[in-house]
């Protein structure tokens, strides 16, 4: 029998007791649904669970396969089979998933159990999961605070011990900004190393899906499951994808690790520049060589993200318009009535906002000075990472510029919203992969807030950042903290 | 209504099909001249000879075998549907 105490455990863990006999993927569900039962009231991770099916699957899992009868939480904007999909908004009300997403096939070829949808900022949209339609997700080291976002409810659900792991989605910070916010590995892939078939498009050439574990071992071990070419997603890399976990427990000697001058700028909680500094010295000790690099470009990234990623969400979310699925809105007088109002009640502020502003750089008159001057300045960022990737194995920098922020601080001026993702954009728009992992806490007004380090990798070089994060994972122990949430639960 | 940019909140919510009360269109106006206003930086940068960049790797040309394979049934597709009859998907008439 598992105790609640243990879906504390990493998925390697679990694995070794499900080989071993020792506990039944039924008995891990039952654990993880009693653990949700007990906390998820105060954190909010979930916006469903799916018991029933994730029972019948655990009855005939085989746990000798790679991820044999390990439940995955997967954030609610992949589809998986007869499922809902909500995105976290009102217009995909009702809808059930007549498929699998392409990560889910593989993680149920991989042996894993898809069990709950955990919440997000509607379609993504979001750096704290506060613009979820239906939902409020609170992070687990203060109930006051965001989990952030988009991908908020998996990170909570991992650090809340609510899920062994997690699958989210990346746009522009959305696996990193939370796993930091919530004191938890999340890694988000190389620009089509993982199919985005079955995820709902926000931005088609900035997503990409990933993992949210609990150690970079555990991201590892997913990331073997999921990537890979796909033949439904022709942006899919058709790359050899190596062993993950292979190629961790290596040391770091050899490594060259570059240190962006322009990412310590003003406005870095100090308590957050003193983690990375030390977490620079760490991973120095550790063998690395660390190296000033100059990104002169990235201070644009921002910018060009909003122009991009508004662009293409306005254009993929003109299929949510009433007629072939979710939300329609009652008694429409014509066909314009029914879209506009279905749109109108179907979507919250934020989707709102940004399909407008995206109709608005791509409409005629301003596609020149916004979108394709957008697109040539997203070229230079690229070339900056290019050329610093000649000097250097990874970049390292902070995920956030400060630990997880209060509830509300931040909704009324989405301009501040969007600067929380200063540090992560630039991975999305240069199509490289990206990794955050706790290296401290931030004390505040008696809580402790963890912080992430951020390291990015060349273009399908996941194994080397897989490595350096690995190296300085083991040679610490924030990995290990859990939330206060955590250790005040009562067990069984 | 126009605020400190070129956009025109209301006109551009009509052209993508939102209906906006006129609140929500004043509160939009203001923050969304905002965001224009912070991407102007984008000006600052000579940009002359940069090829666009649609990809951060871009793929091309990207063919599947021209063939049959098993897919939604037309029941499976229409499953999700608001209204539906006869195998169609049901909206108000749009042609007089």
């Amino acid at each position: 029998m598992i105790g609640n105490e243990s879906t504390a455990m990493s998925i390697a863990d679990l694995q070794s007791l499900l080989r071993r006999r020792e506990v039944s993927p039924r008995e891990v569900i039952d654990a993880l649904r009693e653990r949700i039962e007990a906390v998820d009231g105060d954190i909010g991770a979930y916006l469903s669970l799916g018991i029933e099916a994730a029972m019948k699957e655990a009855e005939h899992a085989n746990v000798d396969l790679p991820l044999g009868g390990v439940p995955i939480a997967i954030k609610d904007i992949i589809n998986v089979l007869d499922q809902p999909c909500t995105c976290a908004s009102k217009i995909l009300n009702g809808y059930r998933a007549p498929y699998d997403a392409t990560v889910v096939q593989k993680l149920r070829a991989a042996g894993a159990i898809p069990f709950g949808k955990t919440n997000l900022d509607e379609f993504a949209m979001g750096s704290s999961t506060e613009n979820s339609a239906l939902k409020s997700t609170r992070n687990p080291w203060d109930l006051s605070r965001v989990p952030g976002g988009s991908s908020g409810g998996s990170a909570a659900a991992v650090a809340a011990d609510e899920a062994f792991g997690a699958l989210g989605s990346d746009t522009g910070g959305s696996i990193r900004q939370p796993a930091a916010l919530c004191g938890v590995v999340g890694l988000k892939p190389t620009y089509g190393r993982v199919s985005r078939f079955g995820l709902v498009a926000f931005a088609s050439s900035l997503d990409q899906i990933g993992p949210v574990t609990k150690t970079v071992g555990d991201a590892a071990l997913i990331m073997n499951a999921i990537a890979g070419h796909d033949p439904q997603d022709s942006t899919s890399l058709n790359e050899l994808v190596p062993d993950y976990v292979a190629s961790l427990g290596n040391d770091l000697r050899g490594v060259r690790l570059g240190v962006p001058k322009e990412y310590m700028i003003e406005g870095i909680d100090p308590q957050v520049r003193a983690a990375i500094d030390a977490a620079v010295k760490q991973l120095n000790s550790l063998g690395a060589e660390i190296i000033e690099v100059s990104l002169p470009n990235t201070q644009y990234a921002v910018a060009v993200y909003y122009i991009i990623a508004t662009a293409e969400a306005s254009a993929n979310l003109a299929r949510f318009d009433g007629v072939r699925y979710g939300y329609r809105a009652e008694n429409p007088k014509d066909v314009l009535d029914l879209y506009g109002r279905t749109r109108e009640e179907g979507f919250g502020r934020e989707v709102k906002r940004r399909i407008i502003l995206g109709t608005y750089v791509l409409s005629s008159g301003y596609y020149d000075a916004y979108y394709l001057r957008a697109q040539k300045v997203r070229e230079l960022i690229r070339r900056d990472f290019a050329s610093a990737f000649e000097k250097v194995d990874a970049l390292i920098s902070p995920t956030s510029p400060v630990a997880a922020f209060k509830l509300g601080e931040r909704v009324a001026d989405p301009l501040q919203m969007y600067l929380a993702d200063i540090f992560t954009i630039a991975a999305n728009l240069a199509g490289i992969c990206g990794i955050s992992i706790p290296c401290g806490f931030a004390e505040l007004n008696g809580h402790r807030l963890p912080i992430g380090l951020q390291l990015l990798g060349k273009p399908l070089d996941e194994a080397r950042i897989l490595q350096i994060a690995h190296a300085y994972e083991q040679s610490t122990d924030w990995h290990k903290a859990r939330p206060p949430i955590a250790s005040n639960q009562a067990l069984l | 209504m126009a605020g400190n940019s070129d956009l025109d909140v209301a006109y551009v919510a009509r052209l993508a099909r939102i209906n906006l009360t006129e609140d929500e269109a004043k509160i939009f106006q203001k923050q969304l001249d905002d965001v224009l206003k912070y991407v102007e930086k984008l000006r600052q940068l000579d940009v002359t000879g940069i090829d666009a960049a649609t990809h951060g790797l871009p793929v091309f040309n990207v063919f599947r075998e021209d063939a049959t394979r098993d897919w939604f049934t037309s029941d499976q597709a229409l499953s999700n549907a608001p209204r539906q009859a006869n195998g169609l998907f049901v909206v108000p008439k749009v042609v007089e």
